[in-house]
């Protein structure tokens, strides 16, 4: 199934109220509502503390018209697990159950719990809004930080290490499904939820979600850099099903095309300003090399 | 049926006749038979249960949070540092006010690294907003696992059953397993007021703030501290709501009538010793040698420890000569927990009993039948000298 939604058969159905908590320009308000749109009513969430948990409102008032367990941070896919447990105890078929964390929730602490979620087989489905840094408690980085980004706890100099591949490190456990996504193409991220949860088991889709805020941008820019990030292959778009890896979309037809150059994404946002021209170039070469491999 | 089983298998086959059906576990010594026989249970079909290998105790409690949210009727087991590792999970399930069902067999805490029993795990976690029971016997583990859940659902506050490790958990001991049927009958089915449900949609457990706040039909909902005191008013009412289902319990199946604490021959006693769990009944022999020697003394076991049953403790020790509180756990640098409990219990009585406060068996440091007289036979000879830092039974060397 390689369905290709378009703005014209998009769903009319929102399952988030607007007026809700997030940030101005937020990334993460357009992947929840495209996620939640492809998902539909018979679906529970399980939230670990990020972002969403601001995005979602203060009781007894919450922006979200579907189920939602809030749960504690390092146990995400456990939770999900539990919810599927009891849906197969209580003999309650149809329901998508389905884990909405960020990327530190997702890649630092909740690693653990994600893992195990994984190698038991669990049928659910993991979505990582990857924002690339601990934005909820104001920037700091995470492991998915990517090399040189300033943030609070990597100040003047920048973080010296490279993103951690948890796109990679889920893939090894073999599961059915896993994808990457962006905020900036929502409708490639609607057919992939779509497909994901005709899927049995473990299916984890990646999402890279600019933020205004923590990244140093305007609101107004948030679809604009998420496709640069695209555009310049720092974030590829693909598919595992499987375990047969294949580019998607925008990322599919970089292959015959040029890529934009690393600079012209660094220079759109302020958490890149510590990077000198050399290590422009370094970076620029790594995604040569990752890309040579894509080609080869 | 009789069985001669041991305290795990009690305890699983009380899981089983109270139909959880979602079991998540990680091994540790000395629970892990419990959920080996429980995962047996259900491989076999004997249990119709989820049965969920996880990956750390942590989400082991993950799962019964998220399982019991979700309508299911959730049990997981322990001990010491798997206890520990789900500290902010315990808070969490008796916060989200679900009724899961853990049973603990008592381990001493690392480090230094230590297998055996003492009670230090769960006496740690007295202050997180769970219904603590402690068993003294194999009889009271697969009794009190029955009544444990049906306390849980009613009040929506998880039940810890604590049993003691090695000295319970794996020995040997004749048990009355009862009649399906009957364990039926007793204890009602799991049907939560609100779960998780694409029908009627909740967000559970979402930010709270400091005050309270109008909903959107404009009525006030609680803030954070109201919550709160409801845990607590429930905690406190769930003493009443304990004590109707032991005569419940007792009526179907014959055993019960003492659900907070259980005195030996404490009514014309002088002087009680007072403690938790096997060591309760142990006592009773060492009751019976003094005794014989003149001394009336007797021996209580405090069975239901959080909420703290003061009336129950207060009716059966103010007018004694002397108290002697026995501990296989202490707060370091001050005393023992329960000690501390006791003292403010009685502080408000005319007559205040002497009080002395013994730490013991820590580890799983042998605790000598001879050894207990002794030590008891010097306390009650110096009633006088009232000594609040807690005294050790059974030190070897300087260290």
């Amino acid at each position: 199934m390689n369905q290709k939604t378009s703005i014209l058969n998009l769903t009319e159905d929102e399952w988030v109220n607007p007026g809700n908590r997030a940030c101005a320009g937020c990334g993460l308000g357009i992947v929840y509502r495209t996620a939640l749109k492809a998902l539909g009513k018979n679906t529970i969430l399980v939230v670990p503390p990020s972002c969403l948990t601001v995005l979602q409102g203060l009781y007894p008032i919450a922006a979200t018209k579907l189920p939602c367990l809030n749960v504690v941070f390092a146990s995400t896919g456990a939770a999900a697990t539990g919810v599927r447990a009891a849906m197969r105890a209580r003999k309650k078929d149809g329901v998508n159950v389905v884990a909405f964390a960020g990327d530190g929730g997702t890649g630092d602490i909740g690693i653990q719990a994600l893992s195990g979620a994984c190698e038991r087989g669990d049928d659910i489905l993991y979505i990582c809004y990857d924002n690339e840094a601990y934005m909820n408690t104001g920037v700091q980085r995470s492991g998915t930080t990517p090399q040189g980004v300033v943030t609070t706890t990597t100040p003047i100099h920048g973080k010296s290490q490279v993103k951690k591949d948890i796109p990679a490190i889920v893939a090894a456990h073999h599961i059915p499904y896993l994808a990457t996504a962006s905020a900036a193409y929502p409708l490639d991220l609607y057919d992939k939820v779509k497909k994901a949860i005709t899927k049995k088991g473990p299916k984890y889709i990646h999402v890279h979600t600019p933020c205004p805020s923590g990244w140093g941008f305007e609101p107004s820019q948030t679809v604009k850099i998420g496709k640069l990030a695209v555009k310049t292959g720092l974030f590829a778009l693909y598919e595992m099903e499987d375990g047969d890896f294949k580019l998607t979309g925008p990322s599919l037809s970089a292959l015959s095309k040029p890529r934009t150059p690393v600079k012209s994404y660094f220079d759109a946002q302020q958490r890149f300003a510590s990077l000198d021209e050399e290590a422009i170039a370094q970076l620029q070469h790594q995604v040569d090399q990752t890309w040579a491999g894509y080609m080869g | 049926m009789h069985m001669i089983e041991s305290g795990n298998v009690a305890a699983a086959t009380g899981v089983k006749l109270a139909r959880a059906n979602v079991i998540a576990a990680y091994p540790i010594t000395p629970q892990t038979p419990l959920t080996e026989k429980l995962s047996e249970f259900v491989a076999a079909g004997e249990l119709a249960a989820e049965y969920i290998p996880v990956e750390s105790e942590h989400s082991a409690m993950a799962v019964c949070i998220a399982a019991s949210s979700a309508g299911a009727r959730a049990f997981t087991a322990t001990s010491a540092n798997g206890l520990l590792y789900m500290n902010e999970q315990l808070h969490w399930a008796a916060g989200a006010r679900l009724p899961i069902v853990m049973c603990v067999a008592n381990r001493g805490i690392g480090a230094p690294w230590t297998v055996w029993n003492d009670h230090q795990d769960t006496i740690s976690q007295r202050d997180g907003g769970w219904i603590q029971i402690y068993a003294n016997d194999h009889q009271q583990i697969i009794d009190s696992v029955i009544k444990a859940f049906y306390l849980a659902q009613t009040v929506s506050i998880p039940v810890m059953v604590c049993y003691d490790g090695y000295i319970l958990s794996h020995t040997y001991m004749p048990f009355e397993k009862p009649d399906q049927d009957q364990v039926d009958a007793f204890l009602p089915p799991f049907t939560p007021e609100n779960m998780l449900d694409p029908d009627r949609p909740y967000n559970f457990n979402t930010v709270t703030l400091p005050d309270v706040r109008p909903d959107i039909h404009g009525q006030t909902a609680p803030g954070y501290m109201e919550i709160r005191h409801c845990l607590h008013q429930d905690m406190r009412g769930s003493i009443q709501v304990l004590e109707e289902i032991d005569k419940k319990f007792q009526a179907a199946f014959g055993r019960g009538g003492h659900p907070f604490v259980e005195p030996y021959k404490c009514e014309d006693a002088d002087h009680v010793v007072v403690c938790m769990g096997s060591l309760s009944y142990h006592f009773r022999d060492v009751i019976d040698l003094l005794s014989q020697e003149g001394l009336k003394i007797g021996v209580m076991g405090v069975q239901l420890y959080r909420p703290f049953p003061e009336k129950a403790i207060v009716e059966a020790l103010y007018q004694k000569k002397s108290i002697m509180v026995f501990e296989k756990a202490l707060s370091y640098g001050n005393q023992g927990a329960l000690y501390a409990d006791i003292k403010s219990a009685l502080y408000p009585c005319e007559n205040r009993p002497e009080m002395k406060n013994f730490i013991l068996g820590l580890g799983g440091r042998e605790i000598k039948t001879s050894i207990l007289v002794e030590t008891v036979r010097n306390a009650v000879k110096h009633t006088a000298a009232s000594d609040d830092h807690p005294m050790w039974v059974g030190l070897k060397c300087q260290e």
